[in-house]
């Protein structure tokens, strides 16, 4: 059974049921997801949730003891999951490329800035002067918002939000189909974390590349993307367009995500929720997908959002979707 | 909407197979016995042989052991030019070998505590002093100036030789433990010890030292084996205790009487085979300790 | 950190002997008394050098001119090759320890490292990797051990290689081929030794900095910018994986030079190692000293150099770290 949710034709990603382990632990039970072209998705929830395995799996970037147990994940009708070799690294950075966690060290502290983003580019295109290879790294820094000195220094010599700028213009080198954005601002200061946010919108805008952005931070989610995937355990629990989403969130893992955005001008209550997580370890029901709303899927016969459930029953109720 | 706390039992969880302990190591068990198997040779041995035939003139001259032609079952492992018996000359010698090693292994792991401890909990000045020492002294070639002061001192013992070698041994595991005391002091619960306002000498033995304790062994076993090298080498160079038959002594012996190019293969043999022995177990205990402290090297070959 | 290994060595040889009983040179005497059973004129002889190395002046000038003479390359005269100087044969033996500690260092360095990347590298051949570790083994025994054992099995049972000393009689010394092919001849057997000695130590260290960096992030993103597998492996992960190796390489320096003099005495290498053994049998208290001391001094040139090349390598450590 396949869930097309997008709004016309083929999507530009397709993800069929894909079960990733880690060791015992199953990290990704069963994912369908779709992304279409332009489009921009966030895939939040919380940590363990299983959305950066997810994410490094359409990379094929799972490392042992994690393993793609089972699953197709289609990207521009190729079969991601069936290439290897030379076919997948083609495929790495032209049609799919990555922005890493703001935590993170990732570029190779021994490497210049710009032979890092030229080395993407020529390991997938050859045909390149010297000079104009040049050119395109400084126009890439220029996109964001870099200084060109850059390019001649080391990642020591830079900040945090610098070093994450740098690998959004290395994700964009190639013009890709499909940006993974795993956390991007996660770890810097928060106004760091806004000329990255920043930068990612504008970087989005004038690309018109398909992103998923993976993170739990709602406001962010909420000022770049166009649709939301909710996980939680291993499982997407919730699906809807953005402003759906947040004006009508059925899921309890969902309100309970949107109530922990704390907001100034209304003093909430603090909302205290702990979610008892199924044991990774075991096999589970990948849960069924309903459809409340055009474009918005709940879990159906998740314990958390079934009105049949038994037990706090009236608190339930209250918070029945209205659509 | 009010504070609302949802709580689920936590299901019964299906019990895990227990992980095999790290301490269960194939390195660190073959190890381990080869080093028992000498300790096992200094401790049995005298029960069944006598060892005084280690001294000269003991036994007849130049006898191959007993399955070569002209052997004989007196001598089950042959004698060397001044008449000692080899059989008598590993048994009193592997000990001895162990024993200079301990000594130093001990002193050694003792001063890297003390410093490495002091250095990398302590920090700032007394750090970058202690630093710079250790690695001073890890850069001269301690063999060397071990051969100046031992031509010095006469009649040296085990013990003497011990405390020389010692001198230059503790740089080592000094440096190891810094490293990882400075690492660890900025782990989670020792920050929270730290709060909590547990004493600094509490926190470091309750706190610090059991997860230390592989790389503390690890020291130990390196320091021992450190020494015992230069404790041969010297004894090699004819530099080691005079009344007492080591390992090196006897190897200095064969080496001055050209013994591999006469062919008495059991004169340099026997010591070498021992103390290769030592060496390959003391080497296989410490790769095997490292794995128990850094689980990455584990199963990957 | 140059200058303070070579003090605090110096100061070492000069305060041990201090605390000993007895001064250097009636031990000296001593023992070659022991030796020879009965040495003409020993209380003139130790009256004399009591005098030459101012055993009667006080501690501090002593030390003082301990210093001096150890910085000024005086070593005095030879003991039991009385009118030769030290310096002369020091000089003489000096190139062939150097030559040899240098060639050898820099393959086992070269060779431990590729055996220790390939054992970590996950697309090694599986043979290789099992093959590998057997190599390593060797590291745990000492340097003159093997040159023992090589001895036995090259010298003695195949009898490929010559018995001893630097080259053969026959040649002459200079630059034709002859002569340097029997240099190699002779210095095959030694170099293995300290060859075989040190690379798994160097195998052992890649390999752990191999498996640390694999997990590291910039592993990951390179390997989704899609890179060729081969340039992953050089310029991401051997290229940072070989750091920490020049840092042990500083470290050990002092151990491999110790090692390198065992070496040479048991293979009657022209070098310092058999001068110092040839100098400790003859009691021969100056040679001793000034060899140990140019020892050092290789030592912490040769760290000193490493300490310099570093900060090319590495962009994050800058010169301030080399005055440490």
């Amino acid at each position: 059974m396949t869930r097309d949710m997008t709004r016309s034709g083929e999507p530009l990603l397709r993800i069929d049921d894909v079960h990733v382990h880690y060791g015992r632990v199953i990290a990704v039970n069963g994912v369908d997801l779709t992304v279409s072209r332009g489009e921009t998705l966030g895939l939040v929830g919380e940590s363990g949730s299983g959305k950066s395995t997810l994410a490094m799996a359409i990379l094929r970037l799972i490392t042992p003891p994690g393993r793609i147990v089972s699953g197709r994940i289609h990207l521009n009708g190729v079969d991601i999951l069936s290439t290897g070799g030379r076919q997948l690294r083609q495929l790495r950075w032209t049609d799919v490329s990555l922005i890493p966690q703001g935590s993170m060290n990732s570029l190779n502290p021994v490497m210049r800035i710009g032979d890092q983003i030229q080395d993407a580019i020529e390991a997938h295109d050859r045909r390149q002067t010297k000079d104009s290879l040049r050119q395109r790294v400084l126009s890439l820094l220029d996109m964001v918002r870099l200084p060109a000195r850059v390019y001649g220094m080391y990642p020591h010599e830079l900040s945090g939000g610098m070093k994450q700028r740098v690998c959004i213009a290395m994700a964009i080198a190639l013009g890709p189909s499909l940006i993974i954005a795993d956390e991007p601002t996660s770890a810097l200061d928060v106004v760091v974390q806004k000329t990255v946010a920043e930068t990612l919108l504008k970087v989005k805008e004038e690309l018109n590349s398909s992103m998923i952005l993976v993170g739990h931070d709602m406001a962010l989610q909420a000022q770049l993307v166009d649709r939301i995937a909710v996980m939680y355990a291993g499982n997407i629990v919730e699906v809807a367009p953005v402003a759906e989403l947040f004006s009508n969130p059925v899921h309890a893992y969902t309100r309970h995500l949107i109530a922990s955005v704390p907001s100034i001008t209304e003093r909430k209550p603090l909302v205290v929720k702990e979610f008892q997580r199924p044991d990774l370890t075991t096999a589970r029901p990948k849960p069924e997908l309903r459809e409340v709303s055009p474009g918005h899927l709940v879990a159906l016969d998740d314990e958390h959002s079934d009105r049949r459930t038994s037990g706090e029953a009236s608190e339930r109720e209250e918070v029945i979707p209205r659509g | 909407m009010t504070l609302t706390v949802q709580q689920t039992v936590a299901p019964a969880e299906t019990t895990p197979r227990r992980p095999r302990s790290p301490w269960r190591n194939t390195k660190l068990m073959v190890g381990t016995l080869m080093v028992l198997v000498i300790v096992l040779i200094g401790v049995l041995g005298p029960l069944f042989w006598d060892t005084r035939l280690s001294a000269a003139a003991s036994s007849p001259l130049n006898l191959p052991p007993f399955w070569e032609a002209g052997g004989s079952s007196d001598h089950p492992l042959g004698t060397e030019n001044s008449g000692r018996d080899m059989l008598a000359l590993v048994i009193s010698g592997a000990p001895a070998t162990l024993r200079i090693g301990l000594i130093v292994g001990v002193i050694s792991i003792v001063i890297g505590i003390v410093l490495g401890f002091s250095a990398g909990y302590l920090g700032g000045r007394i750090d970058s002093v202690i630093r710079t020492l250790a690695d001073t002294a890890l850069t001269i070639p301690a063999l060397a100036i071990l051969i100046v002061i031992s031509s010095y001192v006469r009649e040296i013992g085990i013990a003497t030789m011990a405390f020389i070698v010692a001198l230059f041994a503790w740089a080592g595991p000094t440096r190891l433990i810094r490293a990882q005391v400075l690492s660890m002091r900025e782990l989670g619960y020792v920050r929270m010890a730290r709060l909590s306002g547990a004493s600094t000498v509490d926190i470091m033995f309750k706190e610090m030292m059991p997860n230390l304790l592989p790389y503390l062994a690890a020291a130990f076993v390196g320091a021992t084996s450190g020494g015992i090298l230069a404790a041969v080498g010297l004894e090699s160079l004819g530099l080691g205790p005079q009344r007492i038959p080591t390992l090196g002594m006897t190897i200095y012996n064969a080496l001055q009487s050209s013994a591999i190019l006469r062919g008495m293969w059991w004169w340099w043999g026997l010591p070498t085979v021992i103390l290769v022995v030592i060496f390959v177990g003391l080497f296989l205990i410490s790769t095997g300790l490292d794995e128990v402290a850094n689980p990455r090297l584990r199963g990957r070959r | 950190m140059f200058a303070f290994t070579v003090w605090l060595s110096a100061t070492i040889m000069f305060a041990i002997p201090q605390l000993a009983p007895g001064d250097p040179v009636s031990a000296m005497v001593t023992r070659l008394t022991q030796q020879a059973g009965f040495v003409e004129g020993s209380a003139g002889m130790i009256e004399a050098w009591r005098e030459r190395f101012g055993l009667d002046d006080p501690l501090l000038i002593q030390y003082a001119q301990y210093l001096k003479n150890m910085l000024t390359f005086d070593y005095g005269y030879s003991l039991s090759q009385f009118p030769v100087e030290v310096e002369t044969m020091i000089a003489d033996a000096i190139p062939w320890t150097i030559g040899l500690l240098t060639i050898a260092t820099i393959i086992s360095f070269i060779a431990g490292t590729v055996v220790g990347a390939l054992m970590a590298w996950r697309r090694s051949p599986a043979l290789l990797r099992l093959l590998l570790p057997l190599t390593l083994t060797f590291t745990a025994i000492p340097f003159f051990i093997l040159g023992m054992l090589l001895i036995y099995l090259f010298v003695f049972g195949l009898e490929i290689f010559p018995v001893a000393g630097g080259y053969d009689s026959t040649a002459m010394p200079g630059f034709n081929v002859d002569f340097i092919a029997s240099v190699i001849e002779h210095g095959t057997l030694p170099a293995l030794s300290i060859v075989i000695g040190s690379m798994g130590f160097w195998a052992l260290g890649m390999r752990g900095m191999m498996i640390t960096i694999e997990g590291e992030d910039y592993l990951t993103l390179a390997q989704a910018k899609g890179l060729n597998p081969l340039r992953i492996l050089f310029r991401y992960q051997i290229r940072n994986a070989i750091l920490p190796q020049f840092t042990a390489l500083m470290l050990s320096f002092g151990h491999i030079v110790g090692g390198t003099v065992l070496v040479e005495y048991i293979f009657g290498y022209p070098g310092t190692g058999s001068l110092l053994f040839r100098a400790l049998s003859n009691s021969d208290f100056t040679v001793t000293q000034g060899i140990v001391f140019i020892l050092i001094l290789t030592t912490a040139a040769a760290v000193l150099v490493v300490d310099l090349i570093y900060p090319l390598l590495d962009p994050r450590i800058t010169y301030e770290r080399s005055s440490t």
